[in-house]
């Protein structure tokens, strides 16, 4: 049995065997072995220079993974929790994803920010946010969106091995459900959407911690008798649109499911996307499950604001009613 | 030293002792899981709220943090509402949205507690800003840890405050730990407050398990801020007795029994109780009366919150906007 966390541990664990240009660092990853034990035992097995704990402060974090890339190392820097990246937003979004760019291609920089993000742990504001659109909007940063332990595995160590800058957001949700999974592991790569789950009524699409959350409304709504396709996109850049396309044009409907605020959220995008390239395939409007339009919200009240089945199967029945 | 009246002995005690019974009862209600979310224990810290606060005024301001309960005790919080709003109750500070990290309340001038380290200190300078603007002789003090100055928003905030000369204290407490990593890991030296002179501010080390001390310090950098003089920082050596967050170690040594064992030894509470009774200030049985009447105030907020409804679910929807006109999104 394997948990999420198990497979990154795993997968920094290889890439710091195979790479010794590879640094794991952040607040409390080295002796602590991370709040969530995400780097346990990475510090014993590779020494205090290889994975090491740093003074809170986000942005130095960032930007010291900047200077060690363009010194050539292919740092692994953690961000403890989603909202602590917003310190760090001008290293990211000024530096880390337009120095290439700036410089004309002349400096790569190979640097995977591991971010645990997403709600659902009974946390709150800052420590369940999800900052996709952020990244998503910011070119030159790929951003890449496990949903299962295998994909944490092999998109991790593909992410540290790729040149480009890579926010790795971690649903920090699904970190400890077990399921039986070999490792290694190499699933298929970066910017290729899967097929969870095939079905001919609507598509579904998740990525990160809602793609669970897709699959459970599938099968509730297999009871009733409906068939939903799930597809987890897995990275948002680059973005498999055309998997999405494909299986809208088929079932003719498409719902989205983000935990991320509506506006602007990815499903905007999808939704864009979708109803240019398969406008006269689509039986219904393409709609969205999300969370709302307001800050993260408490524990007690997270249930009511995060997208379940209900918001989903909502969803579903009203693009169901266009006939 | 200073003349401390034997009112302003029994005031620091009361304020300890009102933020220890508040910890330890919140303490237990996390471990029967009554308390949702993260909770950051003020246990062992007390004085340095107790001191700090005793030498302000209800309309001078203070910015506090992650671990900001004793804060707001000790600027005269109310039982009640704080412990509903931990307890995610709708009559809670926050009315039940906010929890442990977001309490605030104007009317004390307690700007909030804050879930990003460092985050408090630049809105305190702002707070001084507005009292200088004002003309007002109040004071802004911004609580902060030994990690929050390892970040860019406190060093913004110290230089900026220095720069214009601001009424306002920077009190930092020091307890030799952000989250599981010790000091000497994250800043190449011992004493926070060598900071201060590089933003020319004096700075002041005080124990942070005397609250007298405390106290004293405090006044007299408060002083220095209402009459024109500037910002002072303030180092307060103190210690948390339990985890970073919740009461448990998570099975993580990185502390030794022995070392909290030897702060233990110092605490806060029983230290002034000791000195008062030599002063002849305070009896044991004054003491245990003072215990008595905190330990009802508590039972009565645990029991307020757990009469209280829990927010409704559209209550998530509102004070986002003062106003939002159009379609709702
Ligand atoms: C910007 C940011 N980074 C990281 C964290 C996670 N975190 C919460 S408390 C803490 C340690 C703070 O240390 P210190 O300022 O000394 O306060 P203490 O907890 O010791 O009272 C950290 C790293 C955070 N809340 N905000
Ligand atoms: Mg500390």
């Amino acid at each position: 049995m394997t948990t999420m966390v198990e497979a990154i541990n795993a997968a920094l664990r290889d890439s710091l065997a195979d790479d010794e240009k590879v640094l794991v660092f952040g607040q409390d990853v080295g002796r602590l072995g991370g709040v969530f034990r995400v780097t346990d035992g990475l510090q014993d097995r590779f020494g205090p220079n290889r994975c090491f704990d740093t003074p809170l402060a986000e942005s130095a974090i960032v930007g010291t993974a900047i200077g060690l890339a363009m010194r050539g190392f292919r740092p692994v820097p953690e961000i403890q929790f989603d909202g602590f990246s917003y310190p760090a937003f001008e290293q990211i979004i000024s530096h880390l994803a337009k120095l290439r760019n700036r410089t004309r291609g002349a400096i790569t920089l190979p640097i995977t920010l591991r971010i645990p993000s997403h709600g659902g742990v009974g946390a709150i504001e800052h420590h369940s946010e999800s900052p996709e659109t952020y990244f998503v909007h910011t070119a030159g940063l790929k951003v890449v969106t496990p949903a299962t332990p295998a994909d944490a595995y092999s998109l991790l160590r593909e992410s540290i091995s790729s040149d480009d800058p890579i926010v790795f957001l971690e649903p920090k949700r699904r970190y400890y459900s077990t399921i039986d999974l070999e490792l290694p592991v190499t699933t298929e790569p970066i910017g290729r959407a899967v097929i969870r789950r095939s079905g001919t009524d609507a598509t579904l699409v998740g990525y990160g911690p809602s793609t669970g959350i897709a699959l459970d409304a599938a099968d509730a709504a297999a009871d009733e008798g409906i068939s939903l396709e799930v597809i987890d996109l897995r990275s948002l850049v680059p973005l498999d649109i055309h998997t999405v396309v494909e299986s809208v044009r088929r079932t003719g409907r498409c719902v989205i499911v983000h935990e991320a605020a509506r506006t602007l959220g990815m499903g905007a995008e999808l939704a864009a996307l979708v109803q240019e390239h398969a406008f006269y395939d689509l039986e219904a409007p393409v709609l969205r499950a999300t969370g709302f339009d307001t800050p993260n919200p408490p524990p007690r009240l997270e249930h009511h604001w995060l997208p379940d089945i209900d918001r989903v199967l909502d969803c579903v029945e009203q693009t169901m009613a266009h006939r | 030293m200073m003349d401390i009246s034997d009112d302003v002995l029994r005031d620091l005690h009361r304020r300890m002792v009102r933020i220890r019974q508040f910890e330890e009862g919140a303490g237990k209600l996390a471990e029967q899981a009554k308390l949702p979310g993260f909770l950051h224990l003020y246990v062992g810290e007390e004085a340095v709220a107790a001191g700090a606060c005793a030498a302000l005024t209800d309309e001078d301001q203070i910015t506090s943090t992650h671990r900001g309960h004793g804060h707001l005790v000790a600027k005269g919080g109310d039982f009640r509402r704080m412990m509903a709003e931990l307890m995610g109750r709708a009559t809670g500070y926050c009315k039940g949205k906010g929890g442990s990290m977001h309490i605030s309340d104007l009317s004390l001038g307690m700007l909030g507690a804050n879930g990003i380290v460092g985050a408090g200190t630049p809105i305190a300078v702002g707070a001084a800003f507005a009292n200088r603007y004002r003309d007002n002789g109040k004071v802004a003090l911004a609580f902060f840890g030994d990690g929050a100055t390892n970040i860019g928003a406190f060093h913004e905030a110290a230089n900026m405050a220095c720069a214009l000369h601001l009424p306002i204290v920077f009190m930092c407490e020091n307890n030799g730990y952000g989250e599981f990593t010790p000091r000497e890991k994250t800043m190449a030296i011992t004493d926070v407050v060598d900071r201060a002179a590089g933003y020319g501010m004096p700075g002041v080390i005080v124990d942070g398990m005397d609250a007298v001390a405390v106290y004293e310090a405090a006044v007299e950098a408060v002083a220095r801020a209402r009459a024109g003089d500037g910002p002072t920082m303030i180092e307060a050596k103190t210690y948390r007795y339990y985890n970073h967050h919740g009461v448990q170690n998570m099975g993580v040594q990185y502390r030794t029994d022995d070392e909290i064992e030897a702060w233990k030894k110092r605490d806060p509470i029983s230290g002034l109780e000791a000195r008062m009774a030599e002063l002849g200030v305070m009896s044991a049985d004054d003491a245990t009366a003072v215990w008595a009447e905190v330990e009802a105030e508590l039972g009565d907020a645990v029991q307020f919150a757990e009469d209280s409804p829990f927010p409704e679910p559209e209550a998530l929807l509102s004070d986002v906007y003062t106003v939002m006109e159009g379609a709702a999104r």
